[in-house]
């Protein structure tokens, strides 16, 4: 890992929340999710995303908030929110990339194309661009494997990505 | 909207003109569009859409519609080829038990699969008229369609079609005037391959670490909430209408002589040939007539082997391009029809690598619940990349085969570590001399004598 492009982390040890307040919306909006399940631990995976849609990733304080508006063990929230791919427990940047690294885009250009973001953006795997705008991360198939090498950039998605063709797609990102 | 994003945008296409698509030989893709624009209702309802159910709820009991998709032999499309019409007929129902839940498995993850994308994203009504037709037959109260999280585009077209459908009566109470009551909602996930697994799917829905469960009890008898809970694959269901429609009989006969399988079959090639994509066409297809509508192989090159449907399949060499893509054909020839989404290897392209990724892949995704995939399979890696950088010991092939034989069927609570062990059994045993190119090193040349300290 390059150090200078490490996390953020002001503390590696889960605090008794940071000062973290459920916005208002948040806490309704998981509610409404809640009445879709016959139980309210089904509605965490969805209220982690809420949060992470607000604030970019999910803050220590988050995990007991969720557990509290939905009545459940904060380690139940905390268990899941460590084990699914796309919930962040660490900042990340504004827009984060996924680039597909199974088999088809494999085939097809993967390395090329990992290998001309991050010549562009100077991050590995697993790191976000100093100025915050940028954080790289694999994802498992994309589905998009008949226009391979494929990526997504926030919602978007594309492919195929030309590598020479990176720089101008990102530019597009501020 | 800036011009990179557009040019570079993905869009889910099928290869197929209008003009080469009938409601009668191309029961999920006849109605799709040439500019691959979404369906809304109207359109739907006009090409034919929801009279299945009109026809079914009005006419038929839920029995009947379980005899009839068993008759059919509508085998399940998400890989794993069991008939849909039998797990219904499995399901608990009936008596002082509680009515219980319709899943979709919309987590399309396997690597080489992009075939649910095309009917989530172009007719999601489709699905859902499958999946109240599922729910009538498996007297489900209430459907979930489990998403996977990156497909956003598919998630906006899901959610405007259930509400489309709700506001027009064909969700909810009282469907039809039928008297029979579902409704659907959407949940989208947060990444992991695990997640589509039938029973580790059926945890995150419940909001829990995608563990799979122990089989049995099987979904059908306690899933979801303990309620019998039956999970199909996308392009399962979207059979189901046109199945309901014109009838078993008719299903069978669209795969004429080529397979004793029923129905079409979205298939796809990925990977270095000259036009990739998507075709619905009879099961039982071949591979050959496949890459030939893919173009062949891209500037020549010759065709070292390929996948046939998803990176959980065994690798076939292009002797096998003349045999039936049918789930019982491939099947002999020690791989599994899959998804049926082939990717392409040219002689070029090096088996020890493409392996080498599929196992991370795999090593990556195990949920770490039992021991021989959460711990095989980063062993597994490790050894295939000290081959890959020719750094192999003596004796690193036969603790491959041997991995892969522990890994296999049986010994793991799901299928997870039984399909990373079929493509490394099968590329070891078509493409042996590559792994061993690999081998350079002595056996535990590192532990002969390391540090030698002479008399003491």
């Amino acid at each position: 890992m390059n150090e200078n492009a490490s996390f953020n982390i002001h503390s590696p040890i889960a605090s008794d929340g940071d000062g973290f307040v459920l916005h208002d919306e948040d806490r309704n909006h998981i509610l409404e999710e809640r009445d879709h399940y016959e139980q309210p631990q089904a509605a965490c995976i969805e209220a982690l995303k809420i949060v992470q849609r607000r604030h970019g990733w999910v803050p220590d304080g988050a995990i007991p908030a969720i557990a509290e508006v939905l009545g459940v063990g904060p380690a139940s929230v905390e268990g899941v929110a460590t084990f699914y791919s796309l919930i962040f427990r660490q900042p990340v940047g504004r827009h984060v990339i996924l680039i597909c690294d199974s088999s088809s885009c494999f085939l097809t250009g993967f390395d090329e194309l990992r290998e001309a973001i991050t010549a562009e953006l100077g991050i590995e795997f697993g790191q976000t661009t100093e100025d915050g705008r940028f954080t790289l991360l694999p994802v498992c198939c994309l589905g998009a494997c008949d226009r391979g090498p494929a990526m997504m950039i926030g919602d978007d998605t594309f492919g195929p990505v030309p590598p020479d063709s990176v720089a101008e797609l990102l530019k597009e990102y501020a | 909207m800036s011009t990179r994003r557009n040019e570079f945008r993905y869009h889910s296409q099928l290869r197929q003109s209008a003009a080469e698509r009938h409601a009668e030989t191309h029961p999920l893709t006849w109605r799709l569009r040439e500019d691959g624009a979404l369906i809304g209702l109207d359109e739907y309802v006009d090409k034919q859409g929801y009279s299945a159910v009109k026809k079914v709820l009005g006419e038929l009991s839920g029995q009947d519609v379980i005899d009839t998709m068993k008759e059919a032999n509508v085998r399940g499309r998400g890989g794993g080829g069991f008939s849909a019409g039998v797990k219904w007929s499995l399901t608990m129902q009936g008596g002082d038990l509680p009515r219980g839940y319709l899943v979709c498995n919309a987590d399309e993850m396997e690597p080489g699969t992009f075939k649910d994308r095309l009917l989530l994203e172009q007719q999601p009504h489709l699905l859902i008229e499958g999946m109240i037709l599922a729910a009538y037959a498996n007297n489900s109260f209430y459907g979930y369609v489990f998403l996977r999280g990156e497909y956003v585009e598919a998630a906006q077209a899901v959610s405007k079609a259930i509400g489309e459908a709700r506001a027009a009566g064909w969700l909810g109470t009282n469907i039809a005037g039928s008297g029979f009551d579902f409704d659907i909602a959407l949940h989208t996930g947060a990444g992991r391959y695990i997640c589509g697994e039938e029973t580790a799917l059926i945890n995150s829905l419940e909001g829990k670490r995608a563990n799979p469960r122990n089989k049995p009890p099987f979904p059908g008898q306690s899933g979801a909430w303990g309620k019998p809970t039956v999970v199909n694959n996308v392009e399962t269901l979207c059979n189901v209408p046109a199945v309901m429609q014109h009838g078993a009989k008719w299903y069978q006969e669209l795969s004429g002589g080529l397979s004793d399988d029923g129905g079409t079959k979205l298939y796809g090639v990925s990977g270095r040939v000259n036009r990739t994509g998507l075709w619905e066409l009879p099961i039982g297809t071949s591979g050959a007539e496949l890459l030939d509508r893919a173009g062949g192989v891209k500037d020549g090159r010759g065709l070292k082997t390929w996948l046939p449907g998803g990176g959980s399949t065994g690798f076939l060499l292009p002797e096998h391009l003349e045999l039936a893509l049918d789930f019982d054909t491939i099947g002999e020839y020690g791989s599994r029809l899959g998804t049926g989404l082939l990717a392409v290897v040219t002689e070029d392209q090096s088996v020890v690598s493409l392996v080498r990724n599929l196992e991370a892949f795999f090593a990556r995704e195990s949920c770490g619940w039992c021991t021989p995939c959460r711990d095989g399979l980063p062993w597994t890696l490790k050894i295939l990349q000290s081959l890959e950088r020719g750094e192999g010991e003596q004796g690193d092939i036969e603790l491959l085969e041997s991995l892969a034989t522990d890994l296999g069927p049986g010994r793991t609570f799901c299928a997870h570590a039984p399909g990373a062990a079929m493509p490394l059994e099968s590329s070891i045993r078509h493409f042996r001399h590559e792994f061993e190119a690999g081998i350079t090193h002595r056996r535990h040349a590192a532990h002969e004598d390391p540090i030698p300290v002479g008399e003491v």
